[in-house]
């Protein structure tokens, strides 16, 4: 098989192989580098370890998932990110990528688990059903479970790709019913990477890859598991509407001259202020554009259960949820109601049943005005 | 018959009276600038953004005004120590018999208005009576919510060690920085609730018992009988 044969070359090696220059390959360190957020003198140590280190087996898993992960690291910006790191050479399994099929591809998986034990990488995209005994999702004859131990048992690293497999995603909202479970609450004794999103960045991707490839240990996380290089910023820290935000220019509605205006889309849901991601840097296509910029607010992918957070196009604080929504503020006001109206009827009875004791004291005080000398 | 002979008692001491204060402005500025951050009016302008700022000031005043909360509940949780004994950190745990049947008093004869047979001067509450203390225990434990869930909010644009403190909060809200803000948003209608009741009550006592219930926390003194002063004494 391919795979097999070039399992000992260096990223370098395979990279030339694939009809690159030398001066691309360094290209595409500089690139990279700089989008892991590394110091200029990493690039020669990036390059170095490119160009001497085997590349690293990955066993790539997809379980409940849309693909959006895949989708977006074959279309991060740098070709050598899709041709070279993902689709030719690191990736052993990856059942959307790969040409082997069938008992093919799981024999292949097989053989990289046993020849590279402790050595691979597990990268899983989606999340995994626990429901029904996990019969919500099967590969090969095999729950996703059951695989995903499997795999893991012999990784020396996990990365958790996209919102599925970092907290459970569209598939883990309410009510969940296949019992969607994110990687970090099934396996717990390697380190995992998690990468949220929906999908992540795909520059971000190859971003963490190559640092894992690099450095031969993980980027530095967040008490989220997060990689802190893209993960430390809110949307809205790095946004560039954020004068207009802070100068209380907002979008009321989406057709309205403020958006034209290109104004904060704060008022019309934007999560920006609660979303840990790189968008703003490093933005989406190639650094084309991201949604913000393209006049729709950030809906908070990256964020735990941003399904369940309420509308993607209001700053609602929703108490209830479901058809029997009812606003804090709303709930609120009509406590504050009861509260007036309570202390309006308490005043009047305290004037009745407290007469006696009143009109003593009042009547006493009366008196001693009397008696006053002015 | 005349008035009862009543006493100057100096019940709040200056550092109460300061925190009192300090803290309802606070607070007031706090849920105003709250509500307008939660929901932001449309301002129509044809001045550019670089030319204004509004809005962040009025983040920034709302950020200062949780400093100050903050700095005068270090000042009142010390001066439950040290201060005298109405401003006690014991007076807000009458979780003992005395304390219940002051509850039980306050219950009976101020919110459903019963009336006392004979007035009887031992029911009357120098400090603040046990239903208020419960209140306040409540919303210092509230407080310490809006302090915990703003500056989990707060930290990561901070380099200051002390909203830094708060990091821990947000992994117990599962992440979800939309789940703290909700929380700190309703928690915020327990303070105005809190602001109306308190109030009115206020203002009930002072109406209905003469003894400068409302004026108290300004001149830090409260008129009491004197008889029950020589009890005290005596005690
Ligand atoms: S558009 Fe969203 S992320 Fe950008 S400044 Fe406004 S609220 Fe923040
Ligand atoms: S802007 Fe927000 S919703 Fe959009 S991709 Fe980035 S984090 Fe996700």
């Amino acid at each position: 098989m391919k795979q097999e044969s070039n399992q000992n070359q260096t990223y370098l090696q395979s990279i030339e192989a694939n009809g690159y220059t030398r001066r691309d390959f360094m290209k595409f360190v500089a690139f990279i580098g700089a989008y892991m957020g590394v110091e200029n003198t990493a690039i020669g140590q990036i390059a170095k370890a490119l160009e001497t280190t085997p590349r690293l087996p990955v066993i790539w898993e997809h379980f409940q998932e849309c693909t959006c992960c895949s989708e977006s690291f074959i279309r991060s910006d740098h070709p050598i990110v899709a041709d070279i790191i993902l689709d030719k050479i690191s990736l052993d399994y990856t059942l959307t990528l790969m040409a082997a099929s069938g008992h093919q591809a799981e024999a292949a998986k097989k053989a990289t688990m046993d020849k590279y034990k402790g050595e691979y990488i597990l990268c899983v995209e989606g999340s995994v059903p626990l429901g029904a005994d996990g019969n919500y999702c099967c590969i090969a004859g095999k729950s996703a479970l059951e695989t995903l131990k499997e795999s893991a048992a012999g990784a020396k690293a996990i990365i958790a790709w996209g919102s599925c497999a970092t907290t459970g995603c569209v598939q883990a909202a309410k009510p969940n019913p296949t019992g969607a479970t994110p990687i970090e609450k099934i396996i717990t004794d390697k380190p995992i990477i998690n990468v949220p999103g929906c999908p992540p960045i795909g520059e971000v991707m190859a971003g963490i890859i190559v640092h894992v490839v690099t450095f031969g240990r993980l980027p530095e996380l967040d008490s989220a598991g997060r990689p802190k290089a893209f993960y430390s910023k809110r949307v809205h820290d790095s946004c560039y509407r954020r004068p207009y935000f802070d100068a209380g220019l907002f979008a009321e509605t989406f057709d309205d001259e403020n958006a034209k205006k290109g104004y904060c889309l704060y008022k019309v849901g934007c999560k920006g202020p609660s979303t840990y991601n790189a968008c703003g840097n490093i933005r989406w296509n190639g650094g084309v554009s991201y949604p913000i910029q393209s006049g729709h607010g950030c809906i908070g992918c990256s964020s735990n259960n941003f399904w369940d957070a309420g509308s993607f196009y209001t700053r609602d604080a929703s108490v209830i949820g479901g058809g029997i929504e009812a606003d804090a503020d709303t709930i609120g006001k009509v406590a504050i109601g009861a509260v007036a109206a309570g202390a309006a009827v308490h005043a009047v009875a305290s004037n009745i049943s407290k007469r006696k004791d009143l009109n003593r004291r009042i009547h006493n005080a009366i008196e001693n005005e009397k008696r006053v000398e002015e | 018959m005349a008035t009862k002979n009543f006493k100057r008692v100096y019940v709040w001491e200056l550092p109460v009276r300061v925190f009192h204060w300090l803290n309802a402005l606070a607070i007031t500025i706090l849920i105003i600038t709250g509500f307008i951050i939660s929901n932001p009016p449309a301002v129509m302008t044809n001045h550019e953004a670089s030319q204004q700022f509004w809005f962040g000031y009025v983040r920034k005043i709302h950020f200062i005004s949780a400093y100050v909360m903050v700095a005068v509940m270090i000042l009142r949780v010390y001066w439950a120590f040290v201060g005298n004994k109405f401003s006690n950190w014991r007076v807000f745990f009458p979780f003992n018999k005395k304390g219940m049947k002051n509850v039980w008093h306050v219950l009976k004869y101020d919110i459903f208005l019963q009336n006392e047979q004979s007035e009887n001067i031992e029911s009357f509450s120098i400090g603040h009576n046990s239903v208020a203390t419960i209140s306040y225990l409540v919303m210092f434990l509230l407080a310490l919510l809006m302090m915990a869930t703003g500056f989990a909010m707060y930290a990561p644009t901070s380099s200051w060690f002390f909203p830094k403190m708060f990091t821990w909060v947000t992994p117990l809200f599962n992440d979800n920085e939309m789940l703290i803000r909700k929380v700190h948003h309703i928690s915020m209608w327990a303070f105005i609730l809190f602001m109306a009741v308190h109030i009115y009550l206020v203002l009930f006592h002072d109406w209905l018992e003469g003894r400068g219930e409302a004026s108290a926390m300004i001149s830090g003194q409260k008129f009491v009988c004197s008889e029950r002063v020589q009890e005290d004494i005596k005690k």
